[in-house]
């Protein structure tokens, strides 16, 4: 390296290291604003009403699907003994997996300086905030009798019950309504500046009304800007250690029990993985589209898409490797029922779907070893679509796999899903996606003050012209 | 000099433009040097380093938030231990309720830390920048309309007790602030 001629001037060093532009084509404040914010302001597109009226239609059909439930019973759903948990735990974690990226782009990208996140960010804190919403349907609905949902709750109650603050189910409770509310306080406190650029800019008093209101009279002065940034680096750091809290508490519910396949030590750390890269997939998944529809290409560059690949397949390949440890602990713990779980998995009943998670999760993202296929956005949308496939099927193997059969094989039984399970489960992507479509049309879907934050010319030194390259003025900056 | 709001009602201070973060950054130091107390800087994100060109402390949020945090910690101890060691032990397999029990209580003391801690962070932040607030003066001046978008603005307030008609507008000019403003409020 040191014989490399073009490290010896600082400046040539300075060159070889400097990285792609954030925001590409030198697009100028205004070009981001006025970019960002018109996708609010124009009327609704075509294809939006199309979009919205079908996700809208979807969603309505998971509402009957649980109105249904709710008039019947519990038992509308093929949840039998001895599967007790099927598909209903399966979308819980599911969804609430998705979320976990949004969360890790807002937060740990934050601390850890990944400026690239900028852009990306406010959808995917969206995206968190639904699919939390979507996956709180159906713990809601499986307690059976809904409206004593409220025993939850950790207040006195005429049955003078107390809850069991020790079972891993109340702290999931607490962990996923922790999660939601720190999730929307941060995702509030990002957008009040774009909000005020909203309202700066509303032609109707209506739009001046809501917009005033949400933005809650913010002037961008500095005396302002200084504890605002303290509060969103304090609400990055508070939500980092949630956000792996979160799933670590999810996977407590399956760990703490004694059921084989469920009671490992290897749970926590599997699942935060599993969620982070299940939940970069379903960025991906809407934000490709939304940046085609929507003309982004110069601020959700190429690049951010290829570092979202490179995050997809480094989770991919923990949650390999998590798969792998599995079998190995199962062998080398000598367990007999833990050996015969993790055997009937890959070559019992459900082999298919161990073999369908084992391909979309581990197989499909080893693509992106390839430059060629991180650059390639088809190719990118099909291997989200296989880890969105693959890890609805991990948390189906964990659960039914695990439970379907039983110490005694007398007590073996297979699981079937009813229609209700179907449709309920089918209509949360109507739920999500209506919300999505809503977000995007009524708020800014990127960041525009961080986006902007990041050009050159928001640096106070950008454009001194003393000699000095950019590069290295900007190292001084940050040393002091 | 221009005026705007309504020139009968109190005068909040004088506005100037600037057309760069840089200058801003710039004119900030000087304004600082310069001994102004009461004055802000406004811009449509934050600039690196303008805490230190205004000659701001850092931001005492941080304290605010740890207090939060520890009213949150508190909290979970007296929920947990009380009704599940004392008033109402739930015995489940057998397994001891006893305050040796404590891991078990781990996961619900970290979120409501976490949870405390951060409506400290949000509400405390908007307590200390004195929002919401329906209107501000600055807001009369249409041209400050551009701050959320690529305006970069000054104001020094009339309360500061060096502010002065002709030496404020003269210090400000000679900042090369364009579009030099009067702002009063309603």
């Amino acid at each position: 390296m040191i014989a490399d001629p073009s490290m010896k001037s600082p400046e040539a060093a300075a060159k070889r290291i400097e990285r792609a532009p954030l925001v590409t084509r030198n697009r100028s404040m205004a070009w981001i604003t006025d970019h960002v914010a018109s996708c609010t302001e124009k009327k609704a597109p075509l294809w939006w009403w199309i979009a919205f009226v079908l996700s809208a239609s979807l969603a309505v059909v998971s509402g009957l699907c649980i109105a249904y439930l709710i008039s019947t019973g519990v038992g509308v759903w093929g949840l039998n003994s001895p599967v007790g948990w099927a598909w209903d735990i399966t979308n819980f974690v599911f969804w609430i997996g998705i979320g976990h990226a949004g969360t890790l782009i807002s937060a740990i990208l934050f601390l850890t300086r990944q400026k690239w996140r900028t852009s990306i960010n406010r959808a995917a804190e969206a995206m968190t905030l639904f699919a939390v919403i979507c996956a709180a349907i159906f713990p809601v609905f499986h307690v059976g009798r809904v409206w004593m949902a409220w025993f939850l709750a950790p207040v006195p109650n005429s049955n003078a019950i107390w809850q069991n603050f020790r079972s891993p189910l109340l702290w999931d409770v607490f962990a996923v309504s922790t999660y939601f509310t720190v999730s929307v306080l941060f995702w509030y406190t990002g957008l009040v500046p774009d909000l005020a650029t909203l309202r700066d800019r509303a032609t109707t008093k209506l739009r001046k009304f809501f917009y005033g209101i949400g933005a809650l009279g913010w002037r961008g002065g500095n005396r302002q800007w200084k504890h605002y940034e303290m509060a969103y680096l304090i609400l990055a750091g508070l939500s980092t250690p949630l956000v792996l809290s979160v799933h670590s508490v999810v996977s407590f519910d399956f760990a703490t029990s004694v059921i084989p396949g469920w009671h490992t030590t290897i749970f926590p750390p599997y699942f935060v993985a599993g969620a982070i890269f299940g939940g970069f997939a379903m960025v991906l998944t809407i934000m490709l589209p939304a940046r085609a529809i929507f003309g982004l290409h110069d601020l959700i560059t190429d690049d951010h898409v290829d570092k979202m690949c490179k995050i997809i397949l480094l989770t991919g390949s923990i949650v390999g490797y998590a798969y792998a440890m599995e079998f190995f602990i199962a062998w080398y713990g000598g367990n007999l029922f833990e050996q015969y779980a993790f055997i009937n998995r890959a070559t019992g009943p459900y082999w298919w779907a161990y073999w369908s998670m084992i391909f979309c999760n581990v197989v499909a993202p080893q693509l992106f070893w390839f430059r060629f296929f991180r650059r390639h956005v088809l190719w990118v949308f099909i291997v989200c679509m296989f880890v969105n496939a693959g890890m609805w099927f991990e948390r189906f193997v964990i659960i039914v796999t695990s439970l379907h059969r039983d110490f005694l094989p007398s007590s073996w039984g297979m699981f079937y899903p009813t229609w209700v399970d179907i449709w309920t489960f089918v209509g949360t992507f109507g739920v999500f996606l209506s919300l999505f479509l809503l977000f995007i049309r009524w708020l800014p879907m990127i960041c525009i003050f961080e986006v902007k934050a990041v050009l050159p010319e928001a640096d106070p030194h950008h454009g001194h012209h003393d000699g000095h390259h950019a590069a290295p003025s900007a190292l001084k900056e940050g040393a002091h | 000099m221009e005026s705007v709001g309504n020139t009968q009602a109190q005068l909040f201070g004088m506005a100037a433009e600037v057309p760069s973060a840089s200058a801003l950054y710039h004119a900030a130091e000087k304004v600082r040097d310069a001994g102004y107390k009461r004055w802000d800087v406004y811009s449509p994100f934050p600039i690196h380093g303008m805490d230190h060109a205004m000659g701001l402390k850092k931001s005492w949020l941080s304290a605010l938030v740890f207090f939060g945090g520890l009213t949150g910690f508190a909290t979970a101890i007296v929920l947990t231990f009380y009704p599940s060691t004392i008033e109402y032990p739930l015995i489940v397999a057998g397994k001891p309720v006893n305050f040796f029990t404590v891991p078990a209580f781990f996961p619900i003391m970290f979120e409501l830390t976490v949870l405390i801690s951060a409506f400290t962070a949000t509400f405390g932040m908007l307590a200390l920048n004195g929002l919401p607030r329906w209107n501000h003066p600055m807001f009369n001046w249409d041209r400050f309309r551009k701050v959320s978008n690529d305006g970069f603005f000054l104001a020094i307030e009339a309360t500061d007790p060096q502010f002065d008609e002709e030496a404020t507008r003269a210090m400000l000019e000679g900042l090369g602030a364009k579009h030099i403003t009067l702002v009063h409020g309603d």
